[in-house]
């Protein structure tokens, strides 16, 4: 099923077969070269940089934990970290429980399950555009789309959303769970693998539809649902455009929106502080590695494996 | 792979066919239910559903109606209704930047050609030695291939710009082009890895009996039988690079060389905030292929999420 679980089943047994070393690296060697100077190369490179001050100007200069330190003084560095945590940590639960709450909707045998499929599809493959990102900037403007259809309705003085420090970060959020889509086609093909003859017994034995769902699907679904958690929490943490977009490169109002990765950004290639962007990197893969950890360790009082 | 003159019903027959299978279990029958409630209850998910469908299109459809109406309705029309269409704002936005949108969308294409041969042909070279080939430290390089897929860019994107800047690739498109001909994109190569990993290897047996070596195995057995595979990889690249701001946004510099998304901000900058209905106009140009894309390979994206849980 996964990346994920392909990483566990290394451990396996392997079957003997001709050893052809030769071949072998000759049909890798792209990705090899790949790997030294595209991936771990520049990964060591940036742990480097992080313990220098570099302008791309002069040579690196190194300055030990200088960058770290000043990490541990750097207000807005906090407040990004607050900000996409507050991102990731309402955003990917409510796109998910969206996602799965369509996918078991959609199981049910529903007539033109392709035509919702695709509707519910289309916007996850656009999220990340540009374009939606200053389609987003007009709906929720002081006078866009959404405050048309409040003072339509009466409603005397709606916020300014996207200009509002109160709401801004709101939007993009609801711009991440507009992209449920790819998380719950996911689902609908695990929802798939759960044999019918499940429900067929529980229907007999008289369990009502909700109890058929905590007691077969949820439980049945969950290493799905978990990877799902383990996908999303990784990828929300990047986010960027829409951020970018929205706050014109900014971050505001009042850094409402100044997620981890446009600080970064601003920090190394608006100032080119590259010794310290590359500090603040490092401590987004520290991040990441201790929720997908996290993750992991959680995974083992809710997912159940069949085998 | 998909003729553009079939039906879009056929299309989504396809799709059901390739997603479905034949001998996949059919979905969940409302066993205990009679004819009555189970009615209202279907009309109800339908309402619930269709409201749902239409809340998430809604603002997709608005932007194409408002892209085709005067600026000043833009921000005085919120609903569907389209009179007195007019293509002014197409017209003005194709010219409103120093050069005209065609060059951002030819330079789109450059890089989303490069891209998909890059991964096309890489990602499949590693996927056969993952999923064929045995040699010294495979297992080691698979963990580390699988780990890259969840490395976050901006780890390396610092020390990537400065190597770049250093050979002049800067403001060039070989930045966006030349990691995807070493294979960087690693959830292809698993992906690719997957499917070939479900070939039967009788097949590899037979070819070698007849005389072929690995490249004949690959590139005579493998590659025509990968379609699918190399269809869903093509598809993704498209939409992804087409999409992607964060890498032009670095890399490129200098107008002439602006991918799309890139002149959509430098627009939205400018002059955008004075003339919606041209920047909308132009958001739609720019969207347009991926909503192509998504039309006719929609059985290969699904598929292609659904077997590996990528994006």
């Amino acid at each position: 099923m996964s990346a994920l679980s392909e990483l566990g089943k290394l451990k396996g047994g392997r079957r003997e077969e001709a050893t052809d070393n030769a071949a072998g690296y000759l049909f890798l060697a792209p990705w090899l070269i790949g790997l030294a100077f595209i991936t771990v190369g520049p990964m060591l490179a940036s742990l480097y940089l992080a313990f220098t001050d570099y302008s791309l100007l002069q040579p690196p200069d190194w300055v030990g934990l200088e960058n770290f330190e000043r990490m541990l003084g750097d207000r807005r560095l906090h407040n990004s970290i607050l900000v996409t945590f507050t991102y990731v940590l309402i955003g990917t639960p409510l796109q998910l429980a969206l996602a799965l709450g369509i996918a078991v909707l959609l199981n049910q045998g529903m007539k033109g399950l392709p035509f919702y499929r695709s509707v519910f599809y289309l916007p996850s493959l656009m999220g990340s555009s540009v374009a939606i990102a200053i389609l987003w900037r007009q709906i929720f403007g002081t006078s866009g789309l959404v405050n048309q259809f409040l003072t339509f309705l009466g409603v005397p003085s709606p916020p300014g959303w996207i200009a509002d420090p109160d709401y801004a970060l709101g939007t993009l959020v609801l711009l991440h769970i507009w992209t449920f889509g790819s998380p719950m086609i996911i689902f609908l093909a695990g929802l798939r693998q759960i044999p019918t003859m499940y429900y067929e017994a529980a229907s007999v034995d008289g369990a009502s539809k909700w109890t058929q769902f905590w007691t077969i699907t949820m439980p049945l679904l969950s290493p799905i649902i978990f990877f799902n958690v383990v996908l999303q929490v990784i990828n929300s943490f990047q986010s960027f455009t829409q951020a970018f977009i929205v706050s014109g490169g900014t971050g505001g109002p009042s850094d409402s929106t100044l997620f981890f990765t446009l600080y970064l950004y601003q920090r190394g290639f608006g100032q080119f502080q590259m010794g310290y962007a590359s500090a603040i990197a490092w401590l987004l893969v520290v991040i990441i590695a201790i929720f997908t950890a996290i993750n992991f360790i959680a995974s083992k009082y809710w997912v159940f494996y069949d085998d | 792979m998909t003729n553009p003159t079939q039906q879009p019903s056929d299309i989504v027959a396809a799709n059901e066919v390739a997603l479905h299978g034949v001998d996949e279990p059919p979905t969940q029958p409302d066993v205990a239910e009679s004819a009555g409630p189970s009615r209202i209850r279907s009309v109800v998910k339908h309402i619930l559903l269709v409201a749902a469908a239409l809340l998430m299109i809604y603002p997709l459809l608005w932007m194409l109606v408002s892209s085709f109406r005067p600026t000043a309705f833009i921000f005085r029309e919120p609903g569907l209704w389209l009179t007195d269409p007019t293509l002014d704002n197409y017209a003005q936005g194709w010219f409103a930047l120093q050069h005209p949108f065609s060059q951002y969308l030819l330079n789109s294409i450059i890089v989303v050609l490069g891209a998909i041969l890059g991964n096309v042909v890489s990602c499949s070279l590693a996927a056969y030695a993952f999923a064929r080939l045995k040699f010294k430290f495979k297992n080691v390089f698979f963990a580390i291939m699988l780990m890259t897929i969840m490395l976050p860019i901006h780890v390396i994107i610092v020390p990537q710009y400065i190597m770049f800047s250093q050979i002049g690739w800067v403001n060039t498109f070989l930045p966006l082009i030349v990691p995807k001909l070493l294979a960087t994109d690693a959830f292809f190569v698993f992906l690719m890895v997957q499917f070939i990993r479900g070939l039967p290897k009788e097949l590899d047996e037979a070819a070698r009996i007849d005389g072929c070596g690995h490249w004949g195995i690959f590139s005579r057995v493998i590659m025509p039988l990968m379609v699918p595979a190399i269809a869903t990889t093509t598809i993704f690249t498209f939409i992804w690079t087409w999409n992607d701001f964060f890498s032009s946004l670095i890399f490129l510099t200098s107008p002439d060389k602006f991918t799309v998304p890139l002149a959509l901000r430098a627009f939205m900058d400018s002059t955008g905030m004075s003339n919606w209905g041209a920047m909308f106009a132009m958001s739609i140009v720019s969207l347009v292929p991926v909503f192509l894309a998504f039309l006719f390979g929609q059985r290969f994206l699904i598929r292609g999420i659904a077997t590996t849980g990528i994006k």
